[in-house]
């Protein structure tokens, strides 16, 4: 088992560095010299000429890159030229947000799709599989900016139960803090149990058909246990996966959840970073979000082992 | 046969497919006595696994039972789902055909026997476990207690079935199904699980089915065996009765078919040429006589009974049997 930590860990080297590469690459590509966005009206060529060559701006890309990458494995990512913010400043202040919201959306989605898809799976075919299939596929084309706007009518206009838009820390006020987060994460979570829902319950059917099912049956357990033990175990393999893919990329906030919402997450600092061309923000949070993702799917792989003893022991 | 402890009567299955009705068990009469072992044999298709499936009402959902099936007095066709429940891993036991597939992947060998001990019997954890141990061992099993802690995939084929087994001895059963037992495993083995099975059958006096194509495994294993062909039974007798005398040209065919050591190096196996009619489209005589040598006359136009021959034992489906003294 350790041994298989190890290697997973060592296959996480080459993918972040290609990631990093990336993350410079297309940063250096968007339009725009960093200089002109800098010094803005007093432009001139010299005063460009000159900024140029104190960030490094002329060097080759190659160079640079190895710059950056040399102050980041000393935890440098850099400053905001617009705030004097360190990146490290802003995304830790920005993550608690992001990481709440993306808790109580993937919460909300489990509690909704995995009971469902349970019941599905158990009676598949009957009326409430097809009726429960059906609205899954007709929630997962409704977009959440749409489904935002319905449910912030619905409870902020209309009841008038919560607030619309804002936040505030949970240390500071935990109820004040829900009663802000229970619509965004409610909006992300109707976005997710269908994707959860769908996969599982196809799972959970197939693994019903297996052998070992019709042996439980056999061995006379209780459709309980047979339902919840038997087929639910081995079926999760995919709903860790999906789950672990919607919490990577939530760690990346939620940008249209966030911003309709006004919650200050790593969604809405991407979004400001970009507006305002704020390029040594924007590359060092996209590589600590594409990081986070990466570390996310190891978490998986080692979720895979614990729920399949046949990876553990390096069968599959 | 009254007093049996299993009597299936007049059993039919039924599947709908795309191309129309397959009939996999056409009217089969079979009972088992307490104590008593019956082998069923027939090759692949033949219904054999359906009509075990029929007993254990076990049978695919669209699938429609007709007849009775009478255990202990009791018809399992009409049991509430609860009450077969309790039965099943209690008196009624089964070891499928494939042991990578019957067991559980992701639960360890100790669940898998310790659940089936707790949903029956009145045992606390370590004594359920306890139990599992010295089954283990009754099964032949190296170092039990390790096993417990191990999954499916860590033992090889022959001891997983060994595990198949502990599990279906784990309540004392009245009647163990087994379900071509050996088939999935090497060839080394497949007498070892055989012999595992008839002791143990002996030590706790249950009853036993052995489903198998191989009329080698039932030889010398069974007290009766029925032959299966095209979802009928085509012909049954006591074993010995069987292998002195068969009557069915298919029962001699199936057993011709069977490689033995005394002939030359690369003698052609008598194989049955053609192959079993197809099950969604019936033929009106008897379903062997496509590939039947001795077919004639009203074998095409007319199904033959399985009725009884010299004694009321030896049963058998065919208008032109072997005769006495002939045959294999």
């Amino acid at each position: 088992m350790l041994f298989f930590v190890v290697r997973r860990l060592l296959y996480l080297v080459p993918v972040l560095i290609a990631v990093s590469v990336l993350t410079f690459v297309i940063a250096s590509l968007l339009p725009g010299d960093l200089a002109y966005v800098i010094l803005g009206d007093q432009a001139t060529p010299e005063n460009v000429a000159a900024l140029r060559h104190d960030m490094g701006l002329d060097q080759p890309i190659w160079l640079r890159y190895l710059g950056w990458l040399w102050h980041i494995l000393q935890g440098d990512f850099g400053r905001s030229f617009r705030t004097g913010q360190t990146v490290l400043q802003a995304v830790s202040e920005r993550i608690p947000v992001s990481f709440e919201l993306m808790i109580l959306a993937e919460l909300i989605g489990l509690a909704i799709g995995v009971p469902l898809a349970i019941a599905c799976a158990a009676k598949a075919g009957s009326a409430f599989d097809r009726l429960m299939t059906g609205s899954a596929f007709g929630m997962l084309s409704v977009p959440t900016f749409l489904s935002a706007i319905l449910l912030i009518y619905l409870f902020a206009v209309e009841l008038r139960l919560l607030p619309a838009t804002g936040y505030v820390p949970f240390t500071e006020d935990p109820v004040a803090n829900l009663r802000f987060m229970v619509l965004p994460a409610l909006t992300l979570g109707l976005a997710e149990w269908p994707g959860i829902m769908r996969v599982l319950r196809s799972d959970m059917i197939a693994a019903l058909q297996e052998d070992y099912i019709a042996l439980a049956k056999a061995k006379g357990l209780k459709p309980s246990r047979i339902l919840f033990v038997h087929a639910l175990k081995p079926s999760s393999l995919t709903l860790v996966t999906i789950t672990g893919i919607n919490i990577g990329r939530l760690i990346g906030g939620a940008v249209i959840v966030e911003t309709i919402f006004a919650l200050p997450g790593i969604g809405r600092l991407l979004v400001g970073a970009i507006l305002t061309r704020d390029l040594i923000i924007l590359q060092g949070v996209v590589l600590l979000v594409a990081a986070g993702f990466v570390i996310m799917n190891f978490i998986v792989d080692m979720l895979y082992a614990v729920l399949d003893p046949r990876i553990r022991h390096g069968h599959a | 046969m009254s007093g049996a402890l299993l009597s299936v009567e007049d059993a039919v299955v039924d599947l709908p497919t795309p191309r129309g009705n397959l009939r996999a068990v056409d009217h089969i009469d079979l009972a088992v006595g307490a104590g008593r072992t019956l082998g069923i044999v027939g090759e692949s298709g033949c219904g054999k696994t359906m009509l075990s499936r029929a007993v254990l009402q076990l049978l695919p959902k669209k699938a429609k039972l007709s007849g009775r099936v009478m255990f202990n007095g009791q018809d399992l066709t009409t049991l509430s789902a609860e009450k077969l429940r309790k039965l099943r891993g209690r008196s009624l036991a089964v070891v499928f055909q494939d042991p990578m597939t019957s067991l559980n992947p992701v639960l360890t060998i100790g669940t898998q026997l310790i659940e089936t001990i707790q949903e029956h019997l009145e045992l606390d954890l370590a004594q359920a476990r306890q139990r599992s141990i010295e089954l283990l061992a009754a099964v032949g099993i190296p170092a039990p207690e390790q096993r417990l802690a191990q999954y499916p995939h860590q033992l090889s084929g022959g001891m997983r079935q060994r595990v198949a087994i502990a599990i279906a001895l784990s309540c004392e059963p009245q009647l163990l199904i087994a379900d071509e037992p050996t088939t999935a495993l090497d060839v080394t083995i497949q007498a070892q699980i055989l012999d595992l099975l008839a002791r143990e059958q002996q030590r706790r006096h249950m009853a036993m089915i052995i489903i198998t194509h191989d009329l080698g495994v039932v030889a010398g294993r069974t007290d009766e065996v029925a032959v299966m062909y095209a979802g009928r039974v085509v012909e049954r007798a006591p074993t010995p009765a069987l292998f002195k005398q068969m009557r069915m040209p298919y029962t001699e065919a199936l057993l011709a078919a069977l490689p033995k050591l005394d002939v030359a190096p690369h003698t052609p196996l008598p194989a049955i040429s053609g192959r079993p009619p197809d099950p969604t489209r019936p033929l009106k005589g008897c379903s062997f006589s496509p590939r039947c040598r001795y077919s004639a006359g009203r074998c095409t136009t007319e199904k033959p009974r399985l009725s009884p021959a010299e004694t009321q034992e030896h049963l058998y489906a065919c208008f032109h049997p072997i005769a006495a003294g002939a045959g294999a």
